[in-house]
């Protein structure tokens, strides 16, 4: 700091501490100001996947305030007489035909309408990618437990935010997922019947329910996504952000750039990025064109009827499920329904908000943690993660099943037999695989580590064998390869205690043991110190003459090839 | 866990990490840093991206004005384009501007800032329960059970107002059972409105019906059902026309005179989740849902040979008029579109 000018001297400090005096003197800002203005942000491409759902929603606000100025949500009959030509002299709702209006009549409503649909594509997959990032890095751990179920929170509210807004232009297209809907509530058991007539207000697809969406999509759910997001930055802010271990870089401090200006100008700017790009997805690539669908009509419906991306998974579990249903004591219970609409979602945000304490639990880990893991670190975590991504993926490739089918010219009954088995055996072979890969570059790492790299370098020994040399990695390297933790000492559950009584909760010991054994069972861990030096010494011995002192002067052979630290 | 955990990132301390913590990598300058020529050329492109974004912004309200609305770019709207093209490069310059700006221009010393412990100290800990306690207790909230008790009572039944208070969100379920269909209505052509004579539909063929009173005019020539009564009704008494040759069929022995020479009126909303269904495989006699690929035998009941469809599709029972039309005989005898639980119990 010492090359700045002291700021009394400086043509700002004049003009800024009057203004600065005034505002303090009336909200106090100035104790919380000095720590923030200059906080400090770590940097890494995969901070910014969070960034680009925080601006795509702002882009939503936006573009979406433009919207209501004209939207009319309302499902009155009127006989449409406006500028879209093929459609006059239609019967439709007047939300239907203000959306029209909008993209026919209202310069540059099309286009707005556009990047909002856009934005609210780009919004869901960032959380996804997001949510993603967090849990493969281990980001989650304590003190960040509850960042990720006010995620999961943020989550479940942008799919039905989502599905809110997909169905307001009252289109064919909406309307059959709102039919969708219907057939998916009046499955809840018992009281199913009840909460359709009390949504729809009647009988699907009754008057109100346009509306009624409306207010959720426009208000209540924005807002509670706001106050969330809101509380979302705040526990960023307190819990300082995590960071890639490194030189330099603890579990003690935070390394990166300050607020301002440099992560200001960095954050800012990639909102205008987020905002061209979702401009120019809307000036160039058509969205959601519902004068080709025409009005909802509830006998009519086009054949490949998708709904939007992020309802795929629930699609694809609907449409493979055996058709279960049964009637118990007079009622009747879809089940075929109920379990793939209803109980799917359930489980998935049940088992991502579970995660954290599921495996808190199984590790015993109680310790703070702000440096991030490389998922390979946590072979059975990834490993997790990479099959819970493949049965997501299986369910909505089963979302397409006709267009497989047509595309590829298979029968529609072998692709769904295909899935039925595929969401069960799939993930259990991407687990396997993904453990292996992930048990492959731990031994990579620690054999690069212990044995330096392959330098390239082909030596011709006396007696005329050839060997490639190798060179230990520099020391910034080395010292990344090591910074994760140590894996604890596996205990075998006590059965009964010194005096030979038997241990009560022994059930649950072994339990436990178990889940550990299963989480870190095979898991490589770092060398010790004297693994290293050993080894090294011996690196040296191999070829004969040390290639480098301290691998930070290293500098003739080139470094490709050797892992990078993340 | 190994004791080792406490302090194992210092790394000067701790011998059981076996590589030690190199520290911070130095600083190595920028050109923007060394070159004044590079740190011009860097403030030239960050200004010439602000500048054209200024420009298009200005563009962006001449094409707003100049472009008509109707006219076309290479099959795209050309208004759409001009905007969101000025819009879009204009943003992104913006933003690109501006990382540039941090990248090349501004300090890149890295800064450290250390961490604090999230948890707060102890004693403010303890002292935050004393106050909650010293609270608590003076409110008496744990020595007065009846006020404790009358309190709690008073706030759970406030969940009953705030219950009742959306009971008006719409009537109780009723007449799920019925649908407009009724003895004598004719069936007719979803396009038009016309009736139909049995002599219309060919062997194979598949006619989009509905029941005439959709298309009923009052002594006002409106619509007898419109709005939301009319897609109320035809959400559920849509049906489907289809004529096969009658050696083919195998009817129960309840619809055994449902239909008329092979031709046989089925409803078109889908037992699953109420799609209108009308792939029709005329060799076949299946009638696929284009929604999930719920898969229904015309010719066998309409009974469901694939999919996730639990009930067969319902059917209509068919008649002829006076003047030779098809006339529904009575509404469905079983329930037509998506299950519910209350529909084992129906009137039928
Ligand atoms: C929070 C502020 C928001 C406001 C004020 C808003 C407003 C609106 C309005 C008025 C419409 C109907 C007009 C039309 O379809 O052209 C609409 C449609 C839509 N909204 Fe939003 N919205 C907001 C946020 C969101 C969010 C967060 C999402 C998604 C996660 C979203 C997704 C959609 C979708 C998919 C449509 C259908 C657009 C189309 O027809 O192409 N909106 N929104
Ligand atoms: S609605 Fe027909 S199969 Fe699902």
């Amino acid at each position: 700091m010492s090359q700045h000018t002291p700021v009394e001297e400086t043509g700002f400090g004049k003009k800024a501490s009057g203004p600065v005096e005034w505002l303090d003197n009336r909200l106090g800002l100035a104790s919380m100001a000095k720590k923030n203005i200059r906080k400090v942000f770590p940097d890494h491409w995969s901070f910014l996947l969070g960034e680009i759902a925080l601006y795509s929603f702002i882009v939503l606000l936006l573009t979406g305030t433009f919207l209501t100025l004209w939207f009319q949500p309302s499902m009155a009959e009127v006989n449409y007489q406006g500028a879209y030509a093929p459609l006059r002299g239609v019967e439709m709702s007047q939300a239907f035909a203000s959306t029209l209006d909008i993209s026919f009549e209202v310069r540059g409503g099309l286009l707005i309408r556009q990047i909002h649909h856009w934005a609210a594509a780009l919004f869901i997959a960032a959380m996804i990618a997001h949510m993603l990032r967090v849990f493969f890095t281990g980001a989650y751990r304590k003190p960040r437990e509850i960042n990720w179920l006010i995620g999961i929170g943020l989550m479940t509210l942008g799919l039905i935010e989502g599905f809110a807004g997909y169905s307001l232009p009252d289109d064919l297209l909406s309307g059959t997922g709102l039919r969708f809907v219907d057939g998916m509530i009046r499955s809840i058991p018992i009281v199913g019947s009840y909460v359709e007539f009390f949504l729809f207000g009647g009988e699907f697809p009754g008057d109100i329910i346009i509306p009624r969406l409306y207010m959720a999509h426009i208000l209540l759910i924005p807002a509670l996504l706001l106050g969330l997001i809101g509380a979302h930055m705040l526990l960023l802010v307190y819990h300082k952000h995590t960071q890639w271990p490194g030189p330099g870089r603890t579990e003690e401090n935070v390394v990166g750039f300050p607020v301002l200006p440099v992560y200001a100008a960095k954050a800012g700017g990639f909102f205008f990025v987020v905002f061209g790009f979702t401009a120019l997805m809307g000036a160039f690539f058509q969205i959601n064109p519902i004068w080709s669908y025409g009005p909802y009509n509830p006998s009519e419906v086009t054949a490949g009827s998708q709904p939007d991306w992020y309802m795929g998974f629930v699609e694809g579990a609907i449409r493979i499920m055996p058709n279960w249903e049964s009637t118990i004591f007079g009622w009747t219970f879809s089940w075929n329904i109920a379990i793939p609409g209803l109980g799917l979602m359930g489980l998935l945000f049940t088992a991502l908000g579970a995660w954290p304490f599921v495996e808190k639990w199984i590790t015993g880990d109680d310790r703070d943690h702000h440096l991030l893991q490389r998922p390979r670190n946590a072979p059975v975590r990834t490993a997790f993660g990479v099959a819970g991504m493949t049965c997501y993926a299986m369910f909505w490739i089963a979302g397409g099943n006709d267009i497989i089918a047509t595309q590829f010219h298979l029968s529609i009954n072998t692709i769904t037999w295909f899935c039925r088995f595929a969401v069960f055996i799939a993930p259990v072979i991407a687990f396997i695989i993904t453990k292996r890969i992930c048990l492959g570059l731990q031994h990579k790492d620690k054999e690069s580590l212990l044995h330096g790299y392959e330098t390239g370098i082909i030596e011709r020994s006396p007696d005329g064998g050839y060997v490639e040399r190798h060179a230990p990695l520099p020391s910034n390297r080395q010292y990344a390869l090591t910074t994760h933790d140590r894996l604890p000492v596996l205990e075998d559950p006590r059965t009964e205690d010194i005096n030979g009584i038997p241990n009560p909760s022994s059930r649950k010991e072994k339990l436990l043991a178990r889940a550990r054994q299963f989480y870190f069972g095979d898991v490589v861990d770092k060398p010790t110190v004297n693994e290293v030096e050993e080894a090294h010494h011996h690196l040296g011995d191999h070829t004969g003459h040390e290639i480098t002192a301290g691998g930070d002067e290293f500098q003739g052979v080139s470094e490709a090839g050797i892992p990078k630290t993340h | 866990m190994s004791e080792s955990h406490d302090n194992e990132h210092d790394a000067d301390m701790v011998p059981s990490e076996p590589i030690s913590n190199p520290g911070l990598p130095e600083h190595l300058p920028r050109p923007t840093d060394v070159y004044p020529e590079a740190e011009r050329r860097a403030e030239r492109q960050v200004a010439g991206m602000f500048g054209l974004a200024g420009v298009l912004f200005f563009a962006f309200c001449v094409f707003y004005f100049v472009v008509d609305k109707d006219d076309v770019f290479l099959g795209w709207s050309a208004l759409n384009v001009a905007l969101g093209s000025t819009l879009g490069f204009g943003l992104l310059l913006i933003g690109l501007g501006a990382a540039q700006w941090a990248k090349k221009l501004m300090s890149d010393h890295e800064m450290v800032e250390m961490r604090h412990p999230v948890a707060s100290p102890p004693e403010d800990r303890a002292a935050t329960l004393a106050a909650l306690n010293a609270g608590i207790s003076e409110s008496g909230f744990a020595r007065r059970p009846l006020i404790r008790n009358t309190l709690l009572g008073s706030m759970g039944l406030l969940g009953l107002p705030a219950i009742v208070l959306l009971r008006d969100l719409g009537p109780l379920p009723h007449g799920q059972f019925e649908t407009v269909w009724k003895k004598g209505m004719r069936v007719v052509t979803d396009v038009s409105g016309a009736p139909i004579k049995p002599g219309d539909i060919e062997v194979g063929q598949l006619i989009n019906a509905e029941p005439a009173i959709l298309f009923e005019l009052d002594a006002d020539g409106e619509r007898v059902l419109h709005g939301t009564e009319a897609l109320q009704a035809k959400a559920k008494a849509a049906v489907i026309v289809v004529r096969m040759r009658p050696e083919d069929i195998t009817p129960s022995k309840r619809s055994a005179n449902w239909g008329i020479d092979g031709i046989l009126c089925y409803s078109k909303i889908c037992t699953h989740v109420g799609c209108p269904i009308s792939l029709w495989e005329q060799q076949t006699h299946h009638l696929l849902c284009p929604c999930h690929q719920s898969t229904f035998d015309l010719a066998d009941n309409g009974k469901v040979i694939f999919g996730p469809a639990h009930r067969p599709l319902p059917q209509l029972p068919l008649a002829l008029d006076s003047e030779g039309y098809l006339i529904a005989v009575s509404d469905f005898p079983d329930t037509v579109a998506p299950s519910f639980p209350e529909i084992a119990r129906g009137p039928k």
